[in-house]
């Protein structure tokens, strides 16, 4: 069979390679990606900027990756063009698939703001390069930052900025933070937690014109920057795949083994959508387990075999100065029964928040802040749907443990003997 | 592959288990030293309560390990079918905690990076769970 | 109010520099003596409870307890020993007898210690177990001391009475459904099985589980008759009348309505929650003859396929009694000594009733031989046999094999904390409460149950070797191999032994 050739180098094409050498350990496999590294993990680019890891410990596989797997690079190279059993490089350049895989990721979506051009040392912070490009103007004495945004992505660039002891303003066009992951609730207690560490928000604006280091907001306020963090929100890259004639809808259209309308040609990880068992949609879940968990399945389907991803949830886990939030599923929902709570300290001061949302006899969604623990078998209860006609509802909204099921259960999955 | 697995039945809710775990991983020979410590060593497994039922739960090592899937760093391995995390290259940001359907992964909330059961394969022992337990409520079998 | 304080028996030490806190004690401890402070973040405990079972001591990870006598003493008095001062006001205060558990823990002479084997030198060489077949087998029943030949010349096998086959002279002793729990019963019977010897249910019936090790069981027939029915008679490999018990003669049983729970309930076919009462007698037995009816009607049930035993515990006239019983149509004597175990017995009786079980037994089988009646019957002994040398002297002195009940207790982890009566065993044996009885695994019990008789075997097979003895069947009755150390004339007769530095 024809080489497989793999689109991107992150989370999802990682997985693919993996989904192949389940049980096609011969076939060579090459990588193709416009950034230069190695396989890196995106998310932790941030965590390199605020010196919470080292440079040599951001790389998602190990050094002989490529070569275990008999992957072949193209790195610093950019696909062009999708044709039927080929893809052409921006260097003209033809390289022949058996089967491809589209992982693209996505791209910054960066609205029209008047002077942007103006300013020199603005970034999106959506890669290694920029990560490693702010930490140059931090260490060189970058003394302030605007971040534009206060979604996952600004508000992680926001907490590694403040680790560097920038100081740090954030605004946003909407009135809280991560307004797609958090209720009002959560949101205030993430807020309180990043200012309690120096952050200042401007909520509820927009930058209405920049210069140089200077941003001016529509509220009248003017805020100045030594670097720019635009983090407004991202766009899946689908060009590829709608170009050559294959379905885009909000991102790439696959079926459940990852496959787009193309013949021989898979997509997987930020530039596709999923089915969200929760909400009952397709959605684009730009979420780095999502990625590698249908990179994987799309490996598997291209080299013959079948593992259809069909549990795709939204979920995140995130934290900021030690406070941890972690949800999945459909917490926004309102149509049922909520459960919610303060988390207190001794002292009675509210220190995070719980938050469980039922569907008809299940849970889909939740969300806990600073009590975390365990979170996963809420999760799990979201991934498998499972009925919760068995379980103790009122146990289940206390805390997470695996006594809520059933001996039956308990024997089947902890395989002791009950 | 052999697993540790618990047997309800003979689970006394002792929590003896989660003690010699967390002796055996603070690298001390003596409990009393390693939990003389500032920093008390944490245990990989963890007892349930119930009224009339107890056990005591740990990786269970998972053939789909979501937590190694969906591990945003690459820290979580899968080594000869036992899932292994390599804490120079964990952040602590707990995409595990929220994938593992059995909450068997545990905060190191000081060192901002977890830790697991790894069956005591990096002591090169019998797991202390297993070693342990009074009753022989856990055991060290191959059920595959 | 101070004229009803009792000192705690024990302190309970200990170490706060090796404690971390982990509460197991507190867990494990069914008495609450051990208890956690938030506050002072310190473990405390309440010692007036303890009841030195050892539990805490045992699974404390790091060693930090100890569980000492309270060295609090009244004043010396060697008439009034504190013991009986603190009973003296516990009666004061309650007015009741007081009861007490497990064997007569007293001062009294033991035998067994006062007993020397022999072994063989130079001539009638000794011989090793190790390269040589040594026979610990024994059969339990009438031996038939007659040769029958048929018309043709060939000998007649038939009509051999009923007999139990042990691998090992050694039996579990009755334990009841109730007294102990179900997963002691377990191990019992599980560790039978696999031995070939037997175990017996005590008067508390048989649980349907246990059916299946009805060949390893030998079932109980007492004056309260509870749990007997047919099936449960032709379940058991043998039949025991229980008449008297070594630690309680003369008195009946009770075992509270609290620990009648369901599944004891259905065994012992008894309603929930009522007390068992064993009454004193049977109340039709009041002869030899009234013996041999129960006897007759016993083996009349079962076809006469399987062996009767009488139980009777060692008291004066034991040689007379086993001389009645011998003639009564049963095949075995057990004969429990005044050390024997309980559950629950007044204090007074346990500490003051009965006779040494060593000297029951040389008398009994005296006078069985003299009567000539010595092959009717088997004896088995019980009532403090503590280990292998125990069981050896025993059959030296004419038992054909030992009951063991204490010891089969101590493997499964008791302590003799002496407590049983209260229903809160730590370890899981003299309790019926689910959370305590599920501490012991009968997987681990009956693996160290087998591990203890298996090593009184190989020891029996040394000592055997040792005398020049290569079937146990040859030491039985063999008094020669005994010499008594210590012990006077009176003692020496009636034990039917030499003194040591005699020689033959």
């Amino acid at each position: 069979m024809l080489n497989y050739v793999i689109i991107g180098n992150s989370a999802a094409a990682i997985g693919c390679v993996e989904g192949i050498r389940k049980l096609d350990k011969d076939t060579p496999i090459v990588i193709i990606s416009d950034e230069p590294h190695r396989t890196y993990s995106r998310p932790l680019i941030s965590y390199r900027l605020g010196g919470q890891t080292k440079h040599d410990k951001i790389f998602y596989r190990g050094e002989n990756f490529y070569t275990d797997n008999n992957v072949s690079t193209l790195l610093g190279k950019r696909v062009a063009k999708l044709n039927a059993s080929s893809v052409t490089l921006s260097s003209g350049e033809e390289i022949a698939f058996g089967k491809l895989l589209v992982a693209t990721g996505s791209k910054p979506f960066v609205p029209p703001m008047t002077g942007l051009d103006n300013v020199k040392n603005k970034f999106t912070f959506m890669d290694l390069d920029s990560s490693i490009a702010i930490d140059g103007l931090v260490t060189n004495g970058a003394k302030s930052a605007l971040i534009v945004g206060a979604g996952l992505i600004g508000l992680k660039a926001a907490e590694a900025l403040l680790l560097r002891g920038v100081a740090v303003t954030v605004i946003d066009m909407a009135a809280k933070v991560m307004p797609s992951v958090l209720d009002d609730e959560g949101s205030a207690l993430i807020k309180a937690r990043l200012e309690q560490n120096g952050a200042k928000f401007i909520l509820g604006t927009v930058a209405d014109k920049f210069d140089e280091a200077t941003a001016y907001l529509k509220n009248g306020d003017k805020v100045d920057f030594d670097v720019l963090v635009l983090a407004v929100g991202v766009r899946p890259n689908t060009e590829l795949v709608k170009e050559a004639g294959g379905e885009v809808g909000l991102g790439i259209k696959t079926d459940k083994f990852q496959k787009t309308t193309l013949d021989n040609v898979y997509a997987a990880g930020d530039c596709t959508e999923s089915f969200d068992i929760t909400a009952g949609k397709d959605k684009i879940l730009a979420l780095l387990p999502n990625a590698y968990l249908q990179g994987e399945a799309a490996g598997v389907s291209m080299a013959g075999g079948e593992m259809p991803y069909d549990k795709a949830i939204p979920m995140n886990a995130i934290g900021f100065f030690g406070l941890h939030v972690i949800s999945a599923g459909d917490s926004m929902r309102t149509d049922g029964k909520v459960y919610a709570e303060q988390i207190k300290d001794k002292s009675g001061n509210v220190t995070g928040y719980k938050k469980l949302v039922f569907g008809e006899n299940k849970l889909v969604g939740y969300i806990l802040i600073d009590e975390v623990d365990r979170a996963g078998i809420y999760t799990s209860l979201i991934r498998e749907q499972t009925s919760l006609s068995d379980v103790d509802v009122t146990e289940l909204e206390k805390s997470p443990r695996l006594m809520l099921y059933g001996k039956s259960y308990r024997k089947e999955k902890l395989g002791g003997q009950v | 592959m052999k697993k540790v697995y618990v047997n309800e039945e003979w689970c006394l809710g002792c929590h003896l288990c989660e003690y010699y775990c967390a002796g055996m991983n603070s690298g001390e020979r003596d409990l009393v030293k390693a939990f003389s410590r500032e920093k008390k060593p944490l245990p990989r497994i963890r007892v349930e309560e119930g009224t009339d039922v107890n056990f005591a739960v740990q990786c269970r090592h998972c053939a789909v390990p979501y937590c190694v899937k969906g591990c945003i760093t690459g820290a979580l391995s899968v080594n000869d079918g036992v899932i292994v995390c390599d804490q120079t290259r964990c952040v602590g940001c707990l995409t595990c905690v929220l994938s593992c359907p059995y909450g068997c992964i545990v905060r190191d909330e000081e060192a901002h990076v977890i830790t697991k059961c790894d069956l005591c394969l990096s002591r090169n022992a019998t797991p202390a769970c297993v070693e342990g337990c009074p009753n022989k409520a856990i055991v060290l079998e191959d059920r595959e | 109010m101070a004229i009803n304080y009792i000192p705690a028996n024990f302190d309970v030490v200990r170490d706060h520099t090796r404690c971390i806190k982990c509460r197991v004690c507190e867990r494990q401890c069914s008495n609450e003596v051990h208890y956690y402070d938030e506050e002072l973040d310190t473990m405390l405990c309440n010692e007036t409870d303890c009841v030195d079972c050892q539990r805490c001591v045992s699974l404390c990870p790091t060693k930090a307890l100890k569980i000492l006598p309270n060295e609090n003493r009244f004043r010396k008095n060697v008439n009034w020993r504190q013991q009986l001062m603190v009973e003296a006001y516990k009666q004061a205060e309650t007015g009741g007898i007081l009861l007490s558990a497990m064997g007569n823990p007293e001062e009294f002479p033991i035998y067994w210690d006062k007993l020397l084997l022999n072994a063989s030198q130079v001539t009638n060489p000794s011989i090793d177990p190790l390269r040589e077949p040594m026979e610990t087998r024994v059969f339990l029943g009438k031996k038939s001391n007659e040769v029958k030949y048929d018309s043709e010349g060939d000998l007649v096998l038939s009509n051999t009475a009923p007999h139990l086959e042990l691998s090992t002279p050694i039996m579990f002793s009755a334990m009841s459904y109730g007294s102990i729990s179900y997963n002691a019963h377990a191990s019992l019977a599980k560790a039978s099985k696999e031995l070939g010897i037997f175990y017996n249910t005590g008067e508390g019936g048989l649980h349907k589980d246990f059916y299946e090790y009805g060949p390893n069981t030998i079932v109980q027939v007492a004056s309260g008759r509870f749990g007997v029915h047919k099936d449960y008679l032709d379940t058991g490999a043998a039949i025991e009348i229980k008449i008297g018990q070594g630690a309680k003669p003369g008195i009946g049983g009770h075992l509270p309505g609290a620990k009648i729970l369901e599944d004891v309930s259905r065994t012992r076919m008894i309603p929930m929650g009522t007390d068992a009462i064993s009454p004193a007698p049977h109340h039709d037995i009041y002869s030899i003859e009234d013996l041999r009816q129960l006897v007759l009607s016993l083996k009349e049930a079962t076809e006469y396929k399987k062996p009767v035993i009488v139980k009777i515990a060692a008291v004066h006239n034991v040689a007379a009694i086993a001389s009645g019983v011998a003639r009564s149509g049963a095949d075995i004597i057990a004969i429990d000594g005044f050390r024997g175990g309980t559950g629950a017995a007044p204090t007074r009786i346990r500490d003051n009733v009965g006779i040494p079980i060593e000297l029951a037994l040389a008398q009994a089988d005296f006078r069985l031989r003299e009567e000539g009646i010595r092959d009717n019957v088997s004896l088995v002994v019980g009532g403090s046999i503590r280990c292998s040398t125990d069981a050896v002297k025993a059959v030296a002195l004419g038992a054909d094999a030992v009951y063991i009940g204490t010891a089969a207790l101590l493997a499964l982890g008791c302590h003799l904390c002496r407590d049983c009566q209260r229903g809160l065993c730590n370890w899981g044996i003299a309790t019926q409460k689910p959370e305590l009885v599920k501490r012991l695994n009968p997987e681990i019990g009956y693996k160290r149950l087998v591990n203890i008789v298996h090593a009184w075997d190989h020891e029996i097979k040394e000592l055997m070797g040792g005398m020049g003895i290569n079937s146990i069947e040859a030491l039985r009755g063999n008094r020669l191999m005994l010499r008594g150390v210590g012990l006077n004339e009176v003692e020496l007769e009636l034990l039917g032994v030499k003194h040591a530095g005699t020689a033959i």
